[in-house]
């Protein structure tokens, strides 16, 4: 497959503008602008795009709605607020081919007649701030940004909004929340952000990998988009890899690419040669999986079928060598600092997990705390606002169903079967 | 200030621009104390009770004097698994630092920070703004000895 998102990204210089458009970058802007902005909205709709922040809605629906709301202004948001841990696909785009963002959200706004726009980045990315900020500078000076856009009568202006370290800011009304100056606290849906998002208008809040999928499609078309990866949910995808591999890192795949083969084939396998033991294919909170269901292709419709998600495609590895009773304690340990505090069962919860898993870790571990566990989890399942809270109960009940033996072993012997 | 005027023209209220104007009071007074918190109200004409509400909310902001030099670690678990928590402790046994703390010469200031996306160069910290990455227990201090 060719390399779309990542495209020159080993050329030094590929955040500038020169090297973008000297291969054939904002060539699509100026195609878009030739379209009708409802033909764009219908040619997403074909490629079967679907939202690459984690939870894979199809875009194309995104924006019909938010275009069939008469109030004005509408708003574009780019999620850049990657904070699932595991995670850090984005990362890529952002601080090395920052103008394919650009003009992805160019062309998303002129189909949703969006004139202002904004890209959410997480305030742990410094230095993607600073490229940012330079790339939309010279956009504007291109005359790609800005006012009556290449002389099509459009205008859009797009300014960068850090975060400043809030994992729940990557849920979007949180988001909404965070940009109007607020502490991001979750509302409550409906309304959907597409009708009452920021300032009470019309929102629409895209990944950054989903808006630098734009260029692509209007290049290609959505019948040639849709052959790329599993046609149930097409397209190039990115896969962080982290832990207990050769070669970590990002990689551009298509979609439904199996899961030993970006383990096996792209990363070199298990770091020195050890034993696959667990592996979490989409961050932290999507459901871990034991090494017999490797044979899964990543995406949307397939991992669901093995009792997980796709999430970010963020894949963590884990070896022999891995404590899980140690991991699933820090992942509960990370849910409860970025609880929002909104919601009871979360709340409180997540931090009683934290402290039953604590103590099984280190030894003091009782009869009955695995199902003291599960019953904790339960209570917060679903009486939540926001997915944070299922997302810990998830890590929590997934790690003891699919390891339990792992978890017993602490209790009784008040030590880590790894060690031992 | 004519830096928040500018980032004013961004949003439609005044309200929008504070998690910038945060920023920028960090940047002038070190950290938000009382007078940073009541400088960021006065410039965008908000209860100081609103603007401490949405500071402290935010892991980034700081409510304390901070050293010369902010390491801020990740221990989440792709660094937790590649030896992170082992560096805590060097920090700690080399100069007495601690999570949260300050050394005692003002150099430096550490933060656990939590997840700061770069899992596949697992530890890594950011020292100031600058991002390090690939940690292990003898260029961590080969990297804070540049930081005077």
């Amino acid at each position: 497959m060719e390399i779309f998102l990542l495209k020159n990204i080993d050329n030094p210089e590929s955040h500038r503008i020169q090297v973008y458009q000297q291969t054939g970058g904002y060539e699509q802007l100026k195609k878009a602008l030739s379209m009708k902005p409802e033909d764009i909205i219908q040619e997403v709709k074909n490629s079967g795009l679907r939202g690459r922040g984690g939870a894979g809605f199809p875009t194309g629906m995104k924006w019909d709605f938010a275009s069939r709301d008469p109030k004005l202004p509408k708003y574009l948001v780019c999620n850049a607020d990657e904070g699932e841990p595991g995670t850090f696909k984005d990362r890529p785009i952002l601080e090395k081919n920052p103008h394919l963002l650009i003009e992805g959200m160019v062309i998303s706004a002129y189909a949703l007649k969006a004139e202002r726009g904004y890209i959410y980045l997480r305030g742990e990315y410094p230095h993607a701030k600073v490229v940012l900020e330079e790339a939309i500078r010279e956009a504007y000076e291109s005359g790609f940004l800005g006012q009556d856009i290449l002389g099509s009568g459009f205008s859009f202006d797009l300014s960068v909004h850090q975060g400043a370290g809030a994992y729940i800011c990557g849920e979007e009304t949180a988001l909404i929340d965070s940009l109007e100056g607020r502490r991001g606290q979750p509302r409550i849906k409906p309304p959907f952000p597409v009708n009452v998002g920021a300032w009470g208008m019309p929102t629409v809040v895209n990944n950054v990998e989903t808006l630098s999928n734009l260029p692509l499609i209007i290049k290609i078309g959505a019948e040639e988009y849709k052959k790329i990866g599993n046609p149930e949910c097409p397209g190039p995808k990115l896969y962080c890899v982290s832990g207990m591999v050769e070669r970590p890192g990002v990689y551009e795949l298509p979609m439904g690419t199996t899961l030993k083969e970006i383990i096996y084939e792209h990363c070199g396998g298990i770091k020195g040669g050890g034993q696959l033991k667990a592996v979490i294919p989409g961050g932290i909170s999507t459901p871990v999986l034991t090494p017999d269901k490797i044979d899964v292709q990543m995406d949307f419709v397939s991992l669901p079928k093995v009792g997980s998600m796709l999430g970010s495609g963020a894949v963590m590895v884990f070896d022999e060598s891995v404590c899980l009773v140690r991991v699933c304690w820090r992942a509960i340990r990370f849910f409860e600092h970025e609880s929002c505090g909104k919601c009871t069962p979360c709340r409180e919860g997540v931090g009683w997990m934290r402290t039953v898993l604590e103590r099984i870790e280190s030894g003091f571990g009782r009869k009955g705390d695995i199902e003291l566990l599960q019953d904790i989890a339960s209570n917060i399942t679903g009486k939540t606002f926001c997915p944070l809270g299922d997302g810990a109960a998830g890590v929590v009940l997934n790690f003891i169903r699919n390891f339990p033996e792992e978890f017993d072993y602490h209790i009784q012997n008040k030590k880590c079967m790894v060690e031992a | 200030m004519e830096e928040i005027k500018e980032i004013l023209k961004r949003y439609p209220d005044r309200r929008g621009a504070l998690l910038p104007t945060l920023y920028i009071m960090q940047r002038e007074y070190g950290w938000l104390s009382q007078e940073a918190l009541q400088a960021a109200a006065d410039a965008l004409n908000l209860p100081p009770a609103t603007v401490k509400g949405v500071a402290t909310f935010y892991a980034m902001y700081r409510h304390k004097p901070m050293g010369r030099h902010l390491i801020q670690l990740c221990t989440n678990v792709a660094c937790m698994i590649m030896g992170a928590e082992r560096l805590v402790d060097l920090l700690k046994e080399r100069y007495g630092l601690e999570p949260g703390g300050t050394t005692e010469d003002g150099r430096f200031s550490l933060v656990i920070m939590e997840c700061i996306g770069a899992c596949d160069r697992a530890p890594a910290m950011l020292v100031d703004t600058d991002f390090h990455a690939d940690l292990n227990e003898q260029n961590l201090f080969e990297i804070l000895e540049q930081y005077k």
